[in-house]
């Protein structure tokens, strides 16, 4: 079982070299990643999947417990140890729901999965109803993303969770995260949201496509966390009830 | 060390974006790369090619099917090749048709799909994918990585010796891996009875020769008639 996550500096969009000599990340602890569109966050979680050795365009190196994973073992070991949830709101797959978990299933070794407990899962978290027989490119952003997340918890089951933004296309963050979540897993999450960012202990800043500098979560910053929480939670209940056409005040 | 690549393709899957970059990697191996596009009547890519600073040549097919003009003008490619003192000639066809498959024996054949666009439609691709020796799949930024994941096993099982690399064209991520292989990949050291891989598609009908009225009293030749029997049979 791995341990240990390692990226060794790259450079930012001017070609200059990032200014740390090496960020550690460890299984069971969650990470996030802030900085302005463009600034690169999506670009780090992608050299993470795609365990690059510098052949991406930061010239990034990631080391699992020390060690570059040779070129031809790259695409497996990222397989068995990353699940990767990108931006994507569409899916371009031409299968039903049915059909692309059961393949999915397939392609990580599992012969049966249970698909009807899978969309279950993704139907805790978005509200307009997912089922078997829809074709995946029918789907909305937010049930294209509900399934998604849905996947990566139940087949998947990789050591390595990396999200690029939870919040999108207004599903409930607090339940996707719920299922993504684990403290066996290692989770990096790329998010604009101050919620989000200081539910982790580490954050990374990122500037002109290299990380700018690394903050730990201060004790003043927790309590911080915890009224935004509270703002948060009544915030969904005025959500839900703007969807149900409530009065809100 | 001498070499023949043949990247294969359907129109505006990438294929000269994964030239783009793999051309610099081989520069950097030490390896004296050269280029042939082949189009049939006009090309844009020639711009690319310059920026590469390669000799490089166009083969526009016109009138005839790029595909067999190809395989037309393979020993007089290699022979360009020899004068300009290059090892490693790379063969750009034009946007395949999917039945055709100009590769022969003696060359690396590199096949480059869409994620986007192959999900559904790898099994349409015929000797294209089945009897490549490389696959490259580009646009992987597009798509999810269950996707992907589904898209790589689904093409291992059409063609199971093939070596499948996910390729971001934008950024060149995955070309090292791919460039990696092909200089693993055995020389050759002439053309000479050289083989196709696969029979083009049999022809020679009043159209391949210039024919423009319509009806079955203008056809001569090898013609091939829809089967009505089948309807709806599919």
């Amino acid at each position: 079982m791995i341990k240990n996550i390692r990226i060794l500096p790259g450079t930012n969009k001017d070609g200059i070299k990032e200014n740390f000599s090496y960020i550690d990340f460890n299984i069971g602890e969650l990470y996030t990643i802030v900085g302005n569109t463009g600034s690169g966050k999506s670009r780090l979680i992608k050299d993470l999947e795609q365990l690059v050795n510098k052949d991406s365009v930061t010239g990034r190196t990631v080391l699992i417990d020390g060690k570059a994973p040779s070129f031809d073992v790259r695409g497996e070991t990222s397989k068995h140890l990353i699940a990767h949830l990108g931006q994507n709101m569409r899916f371009v797959l031409d299968k039903t729901v049915g059909e692309f978990l059961l393949l999915h299933g397939k392609c990580r070794g599992i012969e049966t999965p249970d698909i009807s407990a899978i969309i279950q899962v993704a139907n805790e978290i978005t509200p307009e109803a997912i089922s078997e027989t829809m074709n995946l490119n029918t789907l909305s952003g937010g049930q294209t993303r509900a399934l998604m997340i849905a996947d990566i918890s139940c087949i998947c089951n990789s050591p390595i969770v990396l999200i690029d933004e939870i919040e999108n296309a207004g599903i409930d963050k607090t339940k996707a995260l719920h299922l993504l979540l684990d403290s066996n897993k290692l989770v990096l999450i790329v998010t604009h949201d101050l919620h989000t960012a200081l539910m982790s202990e580490q954050r990374i800043i990122m500037e002109n496509g290299g990380v700018k500098t690394i903050v730990n979560r201060t004790r003043e910053e927790k309590t911080l966390f915890e009224e935004l929480n509270r703002a948060y939670q009544s915030r969904l209940k005025l959500q839900n009830s703007m969807r149900k056409g409530e009065s809100l005040a | 060390m001498n070499k023949m690549i043949m990247i294969l393709g359907a129109a505006s899957v990438g294929k000269t974006a994964v030239i783009k970059w793999l051309v610099p990697f081989l520069k950097e191996e030490n390896l004296n790369p050269c280029l042939c596009k082949i189009d049939c009547l006009y090309t844009e890519d020639s711009k690319v090619y310059q920026s590469l600073q390669v000799p490089y040549v166009v083969g526009l097919s016109e009138d005839i099917c790029p595909d067999h003009f190809l395989v037309s003008n393979l020993c007089e490619l290699w022979d360009w090749k020899e004068k300009k003192d290059c090892d490693t000639l790379i063969i750009e066809t034009a946007g395949l048709c999917n039945r055709c498959c100009p590769a022969t024996e003696n060359t690396i054949s590199i096949c480059v799909l869409d994620a986007t666009a192959s999900t559904h439609s790898a099994k349409k691709l015929g000797p294209m994918v089945t009897m490549s020796d490389i696959i490259v799949l580009t646009k992987i930024d597009m798509v999810s990585q269950a996707e992907r994941e589904i898209l790589i096993w689904s093409l291992e099982k059409l063609n199971p010796t093939a070596k499948i690399f996910p390729v971001d064209g934008l950024v060149g991520y995955g070309v090292e891996s791919l460039g990696r292989c092909i200089l693993s990949e055995p020389a050759v050291k002439t053309y000479e009875e050289d083989l196709l891989r696969h029979t083009m598609p049999s022809g020679v009908c009043s159209y391949c020769i210039g024919e423009k009225r319509v009806g079955s009293a203008y056809q001569q030749g090898i013609v091939g008639k829809i089967d009505f029997q089948k309807e709806n049979a599919l």
